[in-house]
This record gives structure tokens, C-alpha cells and sequence, in this order.
């Protein structure tokens, strides 16, 4: 069970982070938890720059070894950059999820979906709740 | 209801991710996937394959009766410790499973089958050997490590005693021997070189301990299978099953239709197969636009048609994504087709497998 839960991030159920930017801006990505069950990245697929994501929709893919897997949006908002190091490098994704391989970054249309978001706190709790 | 092998310690101690297989509790990966592959590709690898189901048949009408059960024919088997590889087929030339066979003494057979198809296989040999005069006996008492890579037979010698280093120093590709209650085959499937040691379950534990301490890396399924779709080898269950001959399934070559006189189970079906003519092969695809290759994908076929890929993953010695796929027969070598993935097409070179050989990418 990953312990790299950052204050700073938001959480959502299905494993995705939201971080708000000093410019109001807000960034996303998968967390720790999420890239140790998905295993070795091999192509990450982004919306592109001018999409509109809709929070709890699917706005990208995620493929590792083993399986694909869908990215939700944590929140809803229109796509002004997406992570071009890690379409090129998958691997990002294993060792910075929460840094370096960050997938999108939005400007938000709603910022009360936020307060809909976990807190580190709750995170860490609700993965604790899901281990077996 | 899961079983363990004999090695379900050594896993733990490793930190494996452990998941049902087949029934068994098996290594799914102990770290990085990629890193097992590559691992097997440059130095040497090995995997706890107990859950396979090793068999023996002996007797007086063994040679017979393997000669009636499977699409190859063991008399190519000149030699003991020589091995075969082979399908098993039904009365309408479908595939049971795959397999590989040893003449493991003059008389006897050792068959070593799927995990996964144990059940069916135990109940369609056993009923198929009585028509012969044969023992059939499923070797529960042996667990089986399989050592893979261009430094597997070298380190693994540091972990054999003498006797097993002599019995193994000139010991041929495609054959096993026996030594004392173990049986060591030259073989494997990942396309390297190596053993698949087949040994009393008690001992596999120290054998693995011992090839630990020799530089031998832990390996688990998922590695296991991105080697074996490398190098342009079968999964029963993906590229064939009881509905697919092995004509259809690019496993021709395992089926020895000469001599004529062989009478064996699905022959009559397949010549009719023939007859009528072939409609698909298994082919290679090697992704050319970004993206990810699974299985049961549609791939369409320009000028030729549809088929669908049987087996799909990332090729970490290519460093794309590689599939094996059913396509029509007429579909040639070297042409582009398309995968559809979500709401894409994407492109793909059709290939003759193998993706990977000799630890490189193939001259396909």
C-alpha cells in the first residue's frame, strides 16, 4: 500500500488527483496507488488541448502491460495542456505519477467540483478501506 | 479453491503479486514486467511453472497409443530424451491442447500439458487410453522450474550438482534426460535457451534458493507471456482452441500427415479441412502508429478482408506493441492493415512471427 498520499492533491475514488495552481488553473493526473496496480506503462493516451473534460467522464487512457484502463476527470474544464513527456515516455507514469507525470491540465469551469474531491486524510483512509 | 505450489513460500519471500491462475496461486510479477522480460532476454530468468501438468505414459502399446493421440507423431523421436511438440485434437480436428512430449525411456512417454485445460485433458486421455494397453500416470509429486535466458544454462550449472552438470553439458536442444527422480529438458517458451527441470516438489524450494544465489532473476506471468508472444509462440485458449485446427492456427508444421498409414484422432477431419479449403492462418502484426495491442481486437484487411487478434501485447526488445492475429489466407506478408482501437483505426505490418529471435528483432 503506496504512503505517498501529498497534502496538496485532491483525490478521487478511482485513483485520479486534482491540484490547483497559484494561476487558478488546475492540474491532473493518476495517483501512486493507481500506477502500482496498473504495473509497467506502455502508452497513455490525452484529450487534446480545447477539449472539454466533464468531471466522473472518461477524458483518457491509460494502457500498462496488463490492462487498459480509463482516466475520469476529477473535475470538469477545458484541456489547455497535455503531458507530452509522458505520451513519449509511458514510464513517467510508473515512477512521478503525482510530479513530473502529470497528464492534463484544465481550466476549471465549476471550482465547487473540488470541494467534491478527497482530501489526502480521506484518500489515505478510503485505500486503507479497499485493501484485502 | 486455490492451490500452491511448492515454491508459494519462495514468492512470498520475494514480494510477488500473487494472483488466481488456472486454479493456482501463481506470481503474476515480483517488480517491473519489463524488467522480468528483459531479464530473459540478456542474462538469465526463471518462472515456478508446478502448475503445469506433467504426465506419464508407459507400457506396452505407449508408442501406439501416442501415435493415435496427437497430430505429431512420436516416431520422429529416434533417440530417449527426445521431445516433440504437439496438438492434441478432437474428432473434428480442433485443438484439445498443445503440448510437449519426451521419450523419456525405448517404451515410455512423459507429455507435459496446459495448467489451465487439466481437467478436460485428464478425462479425454484417460478415455482415449483405453482402447490401449498403457498407464497413464499424472505426476502430482513434481514441481517444475523453468530457467530461461543466453546465461540461463551457465548459471544454472552452478546450482546442478556434478552428476546433473554431466548429464546436461552436451545435452541437445529439444531433448531432456533424466537424472536420479528428475528430468531435465532443454526447452522452453520464451525463445531463449535454458531448462524446464522437472524435479520431486520437495526439492524445488532449495533448487530455487540455490538458482537465487547463482544471479538468477524471479520472473512471473506477465512476463511469461510477453516473451512467449515475442517469440511467435501459441497460447492455448488464444491462438487455437477446440473450435480451431491447427491448420488454421500456423501449427501445420506440427502435424505429420506422412506416413499415410498413421491413423490418428481429427486426421479424417482435417484432410476434409483441407479439401474444402483452408480459410484463415494466425499472422503477426507489429503496431506501427502509437498505441496498445490486446486481443480480440478487429483487424481489417485491405483488399483481403477482416480477422481479429488472438493475442496482443507490448514487445519491450521492439519497443511496440506486437500481436498475433487470425486474417484471411490471402493476407500477404509485408502489407499494412488497420486495428480498430475505441473509436480509431490504427496501422499495423502484417509479419511472419517471430517478433523476436536470438534475443534481437527478427530479419520479418
Amino acid at each position: 500500500m503506496s504512503n505517498n498520499i501529498p497534502e496538496n492533491l485532491k483525490y478521487t475514488k478511482t485513483h485520479e488527483w486534482a491540484r490547483v495552481e497559484s494561476d487558478g488553473t488546475v492540474t491532473l493526473g493518476i495517483t501512486e496507488h493507481a500506477q502500482e496496480s496498473l504495473g509497467d506503462m506502455v502508452f497513455v493516451e490525452l484529450p487534446e488541448v480545447g477539449k472539454v473534460i466533464v468531471a466522473g467522464k472518461e477524458c483518457g487512457v491509460v494502457e500498462s502491460v496488463k490492462s487498459a484502463s480509463d482516466m475520469y476527470a476529477p473535475i470538469s474544464g477545458e484541456v489547455i495542456a497535455a503531458n507530452e513527456k509522458v505520451t513519449a515516455t509511458p514510464a513517467l507514469l510508473n515512477s512521478d505519477p503525482q510530479g513530473e507525470g502529470w497528464l492534463v491540465k484544465v481550466r476549471p469551469s465549476n471550482k465547487s467540483e473540488l470541494d467534491a474531491l478527497m482530501n489526502a486524510k480521506t484518500y489515505g483512509e478510503f485505500l486503507a478501506s479497499c485493501e484485502h | 479453491m486455490s492451490f500452491k505450489t511448492p515454491l508459494n513460500n519462495k514468492h512470498i519471500e520475494a514480494g510477488a503479486k500473487l494472483v488466481d491462475f488456472a486454479g493456482w496461486e501463481m506470481p503474476l510479477y515480483y517488480g517491473s514486467q519489463i524488467e522480468e522480460h528483459k531479464v530473459v532476454r540478456e542474462d538469465a530468468g526463471m518462472f515456478d511453472v508446478s502448475h503445469m501438468n506433467v504426465v506419464d505414459v508407459k507400457g506396452k502399446e505407449a508408442r501406439e497409443f501416442m501415435r493415435y493421440l496427437f497430430a505429431n507423431d512420436v516416431d520422429k523421436l529416434k533417440t530417449v530424451g527426445a521431445a516433440l511438440y504437439s496438438c492434441m485434437l478432437n474428432e473434428t480436428g480442433g485443438v484439445v491442447d498443445d503440448l510437449i512430449v519426451y521419450r523419456s525411456s525405448l517404451q515410455d512417454f512423459r507429455v507435459v500439458v496446459n495448467a489451465a485445460t487439466h481437467d478436460k485433458d485428464m478425462l479425454w486421455i484417460n478415455e482415449q487410453a483405453k482402447k490401449f494397453n498403457v498407464k497413464v500416470i499424472e505426476r502430482t509429486d513434481l514441481a517444475m522450474i523453468a530457467v530461461q535466458g543466453p546465461k540461463a544454462r551457465e548459471k544454472t550449472a552452478n546450482a546442478f550438482t556434478k552428476e546433473q552438470n554431466a548429464a546436461t553439458a552436451n545435452l541437445k536442444t529439444f531433448h531432456g534426460v533424466a537424472v536420479g527422480d528428475w528430468w531435465i529438458g532443454r526447452t522452453g517458451y520464451t525463445g531463449e535457451d535454458g531448462y524446464e527441470i522437472m524435479l520431486p516438489a520437495f526439492e524445488a524450494p532449495l533448487l530455487w534458493q540455490q538458482l537465487l544465489d547463482a544471479g538468477v532473476t524471479p520472473c512471473g506471468l506477465v512476463a511469461r507471456d510477453s516473451l512467449r508472444l515475442e517469440a511467435g509462440l501459441s497460447l492455448y485458449g488464444s491462438e487455437m482452441d477446440e473450435n480451431v485446427s491447427p491448420l488454421e492456427a500456423n501449427l501445420t508444421w506440427t502435424v505429420a500427415l506422412e506416413p499415410q498409414d498413421r491413423d490418428f484422432m481429427g486426421r479424417k477431419a482435417l484432410e476434409e479441412l483441407k479439401q474444402k479449403g483452408l480459410q484463415k492462418n494466425i499472422f503477426g502484426l507489429v503496431l506501427e502508429d502509437k498505441g496498445m495491442l490486446r486481443s480480440h481486437q478487429k483487424v481489417i484487411v485491405p483488399n483481403c478482408g477482416e480477422g481479429e487478434t488472438t493475442s496482443g501485447g507490448y514487445s519491450p526488445v521492439l519497443g511496440c506493441a506486437v500481436a498475433l492475429a487470425r486474417l484471411p489466407l490471402a493476407s500477404k506478408v509485408g502489407d499494412s492493415c488497420f486495428v480498430v482501437i475505441r473509436d480509431k483505426q490504427l496501422k499495423a505490418r502484417i509479419i511472419k512471427p517471430p517478433f523476436v529471435k536470438n534475443g534481437k528483432k527478427n530479419n520479418y
